[in-house]
């Protein structure tokens, strides 16, 4: 230990899979992680229980990927704020001094935090269709009758689009390196942006045909058509790389170089 | 060992760090002294990757920050206690420590033992923490990693006086072994009390380095002086003004504008009983203000 050099042979770099694993664990060890955890699974539970209940009193037809749809509604609102949050809390509670300390490899960290969101999506989707699944045999029982159509197709789709939903809070997040301001955008995103987009494309022609190329949110329907049209594709990854590759890439690039306080 | 090189940071106009060079030897504690805003932050947080050099470079151990794999196993950090996330307790924060430096979990329990945080206490937010519990996780924090450099902002801020003693003990006994101890402080005798070796900071530039002796001895010799006390002070006077030496009453004693040797000697020659002798008190701090003067906030009257 007297030595003036450090011997680092006998040290090797922290693997990336433990980076990932302290990560996780960031996002549920506070109150506040734990709790937004907690309260996705329980509105996705109520929302189910309510739509069970709703459709059989009232006898509406209901098909095992109604129940998903229900439950993507919901959480394609929740997995963004998830994505923010797993990403700006470094920063509003100034933990990123530690982390990057222990990790200078900065880059590393954000994609084991965008992994992070990822398996939490996952894990959300794989949730809610063990609910919808439930939600569908209560609803036969009180029914007489179930429809289980729901193909590998919807399943992809509902996966994609959640995975897109969580990434969009994600590169705002990156971008603002705020949550109130990530949350703030997103909605705006969310909401507002597509009556402009409405609205823009009535008044002028211009904007009606630019207006696919930059909505991202209208362009995800291709995903769950399984649109055969290239031109589709296309809007869908040009508006994801506005929406995603943009702010995700600038905020990226501000995290590598800035100062951390 | 850690190694700053003609080390820069500038904010636009503004110079935070300003060519700064020094080196903190292993097996000693280095004081990192300065008033508040001198540069000893930025200077710490660009030794550990946070902040870039405008100019100039520091390695640790004869590294760059960013060249050293799992750094927490070679460098303890510590830049600001209060830095945690206010929901997490203090346990998982060691916890996570442990698992991103890929260490046993019963390093944690080691580690809140060696800082005297109890079972009870580590399982609370650290929202609920004091100033003091929050340093006292900060260096087991540090620690973790068993490494071979410290680098501590202000870890004595918010501890109480049994406390910078209890850090006193534990950063000496580590330098003892080896280690390679930097610390930062605002106040001298925080420092005095636990550095070998001493850097003066003052608006981004190193107005003064060495050990304490070298310090007071580089000082301006008309600062020297020393207190005496005899059973016979009128004789003492005498014999020391015949010697060309200013003296003048204080109290029960004499302040002689000469250091302790010359005054023993003195007495020794003349006869006289000595009954109290000692340095004059405030050297350090004197010299402290008066070098870093032109950057205090507060001008000494």
């Amino acid at each position: 230990m007297t030595a003036a050099t450090i011997d680092l042979s006998g040290t090797t770099p922290t693997p990336f899979s433990r980076l990932v694993r302290v990560e996780l664990r960031k996002s549920y060890d506070t109150r506040a992680g734990f709790w937004l955890l907690g309260a996705i699974g329980v509105l996705v539970l109520l929302a189910e229980i309510i739509a069970v209940w709703v459709t059989a009193v009232q006898d509406e037809p209901m098909e095992f990927g109604d129940f998903i749809g229900t439950a993507a509604f919901l959480t394609s609102f929740l997995l963004p704020v998830l994505g923010i949050m797993v990403m700006t809390t470094e920063w509003t509670q100034r933990t990123a001094m530690v982390t990057f300390a222990l990790e200078p490899r900065r880059s590393l960290v954000i994609v084991a935090k965008m992994l992070v969101g990822v398996l939490l999506t996952l894990a959300t989707v794989a949730f809610s269709i063990a609910v919808g699944f439930v939600a569908n045999v209560v609803y036969g029982l009180l029914q007489g009758h179930t429809d289980w159509t729901f193909g590998w197709p919807d399943f992809a789709a509902f996966l994609i689009t959640q995975v897109l939903a969580m990434l969009g809070g994600f590169a705002l997040a990156a971008l603002f390196l705020n949550t109130a301001a990530a949350i703030v955008v997103f909605f705006a995103y969310k909401w507002l942006l597509p009556g402009l987009f409405f609205l823009g494309s009535t008044l002028m022609d211009w904007f009606a045909d630019i207006a696919p190329w930059i909505d991202f949110q209208s362009a995800q329907t291709a995903i769950w058509d399984w649109s055969s049209s290239g031109e589709d594709w296309a809007q869908l990854v040009v508006s994801g790389i506005l929406w995603l590759g943009l702010p995700l890439g600038f905020g990226l690039w501000r995290v590598l170089r800035a100062e951390v306080k | 060992m850690i190694t700053v090189e003609r080390l820069t940071r500038k904010y636009g106009a503004f110079t935070a760090v300003d060519d700064i060079s020094f080196v903190c030897q292993p097996g000693r504690v280095t004081g990192f002294l300065g008033p508040n805003g001198a540069g000893k932050t930025t200077t710490m947080r660009v030794m550990v990757g946070l902040t870039p050099a405008t100019a100039g470079s520091v390695t640790i151990g004869g590294h760059h920050y960013h060249d050293i794999p799992n750094p927490g196993r070679h460098v303890g950090v510590l830049l600001d206690a209060s830095a945690q996330h206010g929901g997490r307790t203090g346990r998982e924060v060691l916890e996570l420590g442990a698992l991103s430096m890929g260490l046993p979990k019963t390093r944690v329990d080691e580690m809140l033992e060696m800082v005297s945080l109890t079972q009870a206490e580590a399982k609370r937010r650290i929202r609920n923490y004091s100033l003091g519990m929050k340093q006292r996780l900060g260096i087991a924090h540090a620690l973790l990693g068993d490494p071979s450099v410290l680098i501590l902002d202000e870890p004595a801020n918010g501890l109480d006086p049994a406390g910078i003693r209890w850090m006193r003990g534990l950063l000496k006994g580590y330098a003892e072994r080896g280690g390679t101890v930097l610390l930062s402080s605002h106040l001298l005798h925080e420092v005095e009390q636990i550095a070998d070796e001493m850097i003066l900071i003052g608006n981004g530039r190193i107005v003064a380095q060495g050990d304490k002796k070298s310090l007071l001895a580089n000082a301006a010799t008309g600062g020297v002086h020393s207190f005496a006390t005899s059973l016979d002070n009128e004789a003492l006077a005498a014999a020391l003004t015949a010697k060309g030496v200013t003296v003048t009453s204080a109290g029960d004693g004499l302040r002689v504008d000469a250091e302790t040797v010359e005054v023993g000697r003195t007495a020794l020659e003349a006869g006289v009983v000595l009954t109290d002798l000692r340095n004059g008190e405030g050297g350090l701090e004197d010299l402290f203000l008066e070098l870093t003067a032109e950057t205090q906030r507060e001008t000494v009257a």
